[in-house]
């Protein structure tokens, strides 16, 4: 996926990322518990590295350089290698993100029952392009292969929750939530 | 007589049958029948019972076990995959069966481990599936707790651990050696074959993979047995199936049936017909890479040979439905940029041929389509076709193209002589 943020927008949002020391360099007591449960499901821990991605990923939101490398150093498996699996992914993200992630499922059923009208409306609605994040950090779009709710289509997966048998208005009442969840939440 | 096996579990209510309700539905019988058998004749009973894999290529499953080699010099270490990436566009069965009855799907596995020798299974779920990453990781506990996994199982020398490996995403690590790489950590590009899985698959040990529903379709083979199973179909092929129907239709959904249901019988009476105003044109009967059929196939029974002979697969048997009233040009230009993405690029007509194909379908669409374009997308459904690249996903692309092309080619030479798509 190429990256479609500005410059600026990753610099405010490493930073932001960084407030708190715990979303960059070593590794934090959690992080490293969730990585061994896991490794211990493998002959080595060469196995375990996709999954370590993906436990650091769900404390820090996306992987930074520094992020990978405390991973590799963790598990001493080259940067290199680690970097392969990562930007091989698509869950996976090598530049930040939003604090909401939208995946809106593009694929063949969702297309036929109208994700292409969907997407124009996330796009007009928070202003940004798949691929892009809106200007005060909340939202991530991006689209999805078929998310295997295809009977409800359309359908979106927001975070780790479906959304299913979608209009526009139900896009609207889900931003407008996600929206006011997060102006509750931080007082900057 | 028990006529839904798959799904006898399975309640409106969106929740997870637990350990409870499974054994009072005579829940982990199979299991405990299995365990006192031979392994080679559970492998015999499902080669008998005529059990083809539900993943989508429809492969005789007890004939798969037995490829794994066996017996003095064999390798001690032997893997159980379960494919749980269900991806392919239309295709939402798996996601059911492990959501509502995760110890179904456990249950098959143990069994499987049994026979083939197996200690340690994974189940390599898609990264999007937390529900039903989550409800597994339950019922493996459930499971464990009560001896139905873990060490020495019913008391016997047996133990086998069973893991949820969650993916991140990408079509290509359903592809059975390219998830057996992501499972090792690595980039998930398919593996050459031979040798197939079954004798160097994990870390090279011996490695059976099969598909969620596959597993699913175990544990009451063995306990009910094979006169039972082979007569669940109402055709060719034995035992039932989840079929699914998504599209313009009344009452898109899931239903267990019997293999070889008409499709006519899935697509109307299950999912109630065509919405108000609209006719059937043409259907996927399988997924995202099977080839289009059309209205006159209708009273064709779901059967893996049947649907191979009228020219198309039957795949994961979750039918899309293409109404008169959206583009065909578009909704293949959909597909084929669904595989266009998905490619994982190890080959070149795969990874050079599918992002052509999209431009080509994209300007077709868009009404600056050329005449000579229709054979340039012929001749590409060649270069891509079966044989010419490293993995079957290429060739799935191409299978809904060449239908397309031939089922509907005057919408093609109308977009092309209009200048325009003629459904905007
Ligand atoms: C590109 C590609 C994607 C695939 N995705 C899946 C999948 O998501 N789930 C699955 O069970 N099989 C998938 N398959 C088929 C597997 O390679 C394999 O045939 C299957 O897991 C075998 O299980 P079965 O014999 O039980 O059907 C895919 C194949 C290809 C070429
Ligand atoms: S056909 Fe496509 S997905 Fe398969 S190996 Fe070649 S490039 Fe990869
Ligand atoms: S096509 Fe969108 S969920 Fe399957």
């Amino acid at each position: 996926m190429s990256s479609l943020l500005e410059p600026e927008l990753i610099e405010v949002m490493e930073h932001s990322n960084r407030d708190s020391d715990k979303f960059s360099g070593p590794l934090t007591a959690e992080e490293k518990e969730e990585i061994d449960r896991e490794a211990s499901h493998y002959e080595n821990k060469s196995s375990v590295g996709l999954e370590a991605l993906r436990i650091v990923q769900k404390h820090r939101r996306w992987i930074s350089d520094d992020t990978i490398q405390a991973i590799s150093n963790y598990l001493d498996i080259p940067v290199a290698e680690l970097e392969s699996v990562a930007t091989y992914f698509q869950l996976i993200f090598r530049q930040p993100v939003g604090k909401e992630v939208i995946y809106l499922c593009k694929s063949a059923s969702c297309w036929v029952m109208g994700c292409d009208r969907l997407q124009k409306h996330i796009t007009e609605t928070l202003a940004i392009e798949p691929g892009q994040t809106s200007a005060d950090g909340i939202f991530t779009l991006l689209e999805t292969p078929c998310l295997g709710d295809c009977d409800k289509a359309p359908v979106l997966m927001l975070g780790e929750e479906m959304h299913r048998n979608l209009d526009e208005s139900a896009i609207d009442d889900l931003i407008d939530k996600k929206k006011k969840y997060h102006a509750d939440k931080s007082p900057d | 007589m028990l006529t839904n096996p798959l799904t006898k579990n399975v309640t409106d209510q969106n929740v997870a049958a637990d350990l409870g309700r499974y054994l009072e539905n005579g829940g982990y019988r199979g299991w405990r029948k299995a365990h006192t058998m031979a392994p080679d004749k559970i492998i015999e009973q499902v080669k008998d019972g005529g059990l083809r894999g539900r993943g989508g290529a429809g492969f005789n499953t007890g004939l798969k076990w037995s490829f794994v080699p066996r017996g003095e010099g064999s390798p001690e270490q032997k893997f159980i995959v379960c494919n749980a990436d269900e991806m392919e566009p239309g295709t939402f069965k798996d996601r059911l069966l492990m959501e509502r009855d995760p110890h179904l799907l456990l249950e098959g596995m143990a069994i499987a481990a049994y026979a083939i020798g197996a200690s340690i299974g994974y189940i390599f779920i898609r990264g999007e599936y937390h529900l039903a990453a989550e409800r597994l990781e339950n019922a493996i506990a459930e499971a464990r707790e009560q001896g139905f996994l873990g060490s020495n199982i019913f008391d016997s020398k047996f133990s086998l651990e069973i893991f949820v490996h969650r993916s991140a995403g990408n079509y290509i690590c359903g592809e059975e050696t390219a998830l057996l790489n992501a499972l090792e950590g690595r980039r998930a590009i398919p593996r050459a074959k031979p040798p197939f899985p079954q004798v160097s698959g994990l870390w090279g040990k011996p490695t059976v993979v099969n598909n969620v529903e596959t597993f699913c379709n175990i544990p009451h083979l063995i306990e009910l047995g094979v006169d039972w199973y082979r007569g669940l179909g109402r055709g060719e092929d034995a035992g039932s199936k989840v079929f699914g129907v998504s599209g313009k239709v009344n009452n898109p959904g899931t239903w267990e049936l019997p293999m070889g249901t008409p499709i006519r019988e899935i697509i109307e009476k299950h999912a109630g017909g065509m919405q108000d105003g609209l006719e059937l044109r043409g259907f996927l009967p399988g997924g995202g890479s099977t080839d289009f059929l059309g209205p006159e196939h209708l009273d064709l029974p779901m059967d893996y040979d049947v649907i191979g002979k009228a020219g198309s697969r039957m795949g994961t048997g979750t039918i899309i439905v293409l109404d008169n009233q959206t583009c065909p040009v578009g909704l293949v230009l959909n597909l084929s940029q669904f595989f266009a993405r998905e490619s994982c690029g190890w080959c070149t007509p795969c990874r050079d041929g599918l992002p052509w194909v999209v431009k080509i379908l994209q300007r077709i669409e868009d009404g600056e389509g050329l005449p000579e374009d229709l054979d340039l997308l012929r001749e590409q459904c060649q270069r891509i076709g079966p044989g010419k690249t490293f993995c079957a996903l290429a060739p799935g692309a191409a299978e809904p193209l060449q239908s397309a092309l031939k089922l509907f080619e005057q919408d093609f030479i109308d977009h092309i002589e209009n200048h325009c798509c003629p459904y905007e």
